[in-house]
């Protein structure tokens, strides 16, 4: 990280292939990640499911692109990435049911989280 | 306030890219700059000049060109998210340029507000 690194967040709230929110909100991460910024990825909403495990999109022609989210943190060194415990909860999700395994924060943690921040996207 | 903009959406269907085109004008008005406009997923295709609505309705795209070309704002359509949507340089309005995701990493970093325009 630079020393002159922003804090910039990254939300998912938005679930995954009904729409291209969360595919261009991943590549934003990559991006980012490549700037050596302070950066925070947060899974809030419908996002947290784009982290459920056995999903297959082969059969409605778009590309699955979980794989990069799992390279988030050995391939990309993003570290801070946190999920929202009743998003998770209110879904009938356990954190043993997710490709990757984020903190799980709850709401007034990503209130704190979220004033810390300079800028964020929402994807 | 310095502010950067990114818009998610297209013309006509969401008031996204009405609602960050207002907002620009306001911000202007009360003395702040915009940093950058980002036009990114379909908000691409708020930049075309073959869009032609019914005369009796906004024209999106006339909108915001004479908002960069008269504040000289840095208007920047994603390549990638372009190229999706058969945008390119040949239709591409005056005030819109394209360019790559990084300079929205840039404005993120840059701005001291980036709000996004969204569904």
């Amino acid at each position: 990280m630079n020393e002159a690194a922003q804090k910039l967040m990254i939300v998912f709230r938005t679930a995954p292939y009904g729409t291209i929110y969360s595919y261009e909100g991943l590549e934003n991460v990559v991006m980012m990640a490549a700037y050596e910024q302070d950066l925070t990825v947060l899974f809030i909403d419908d996002g947290v499911l784009s982290l459920k495990k056995g999903m297959d999109s082969s059969a409605f022609g778009i590309k699955d692109f979980s794989p990069t989210f799992k390279a988030l943190e050995p391939v990309y060194d993003v570290e801070k990435i946190f999920i929202d415990k009743a998003s998770l909860e209110s879904r009938g999700l356990s954190l043993d049911e997710l490709i990757i395994q984020p903190e799980l924060i709850d709401s007034d943690q990503v209130e704190k989280l979220m004033e810390e921040q300079r800028n964020f996207m929402m994807f | 306030m310095k502010y950067g903009i990114l818009i998610l959406e297209g013309p006509y269907q969401h008031e996204a890219s009405d609602s960050a085109y207002q907002f620009a004008r306001a911000a202007l008005d009360k003395g702040h700059e915009i940093a950058r406009v980002f036009f990114y997923q379909d908000g691409v295709l708020n930049s075309t000049k073959l869009m032609e609505p019914q005369s009796d309705d906004r024209h999106i795209q006339k909108q915001w060109s004479a908002l960069a070309t008269e504040n000289e704002i840095d208007f920047v359509v994603c390549v990638a998210a372009a190229k999706r949507r058969g945008i390119n340089e040949e239709v591409v309005a005056e005030g819109f340029k394209i360019g790559g995701l990084g300079m929205l990493t840039d404005l993120a970093i840059e701005a001291d507000r980036l709000i996004t325009f969204r569904a």
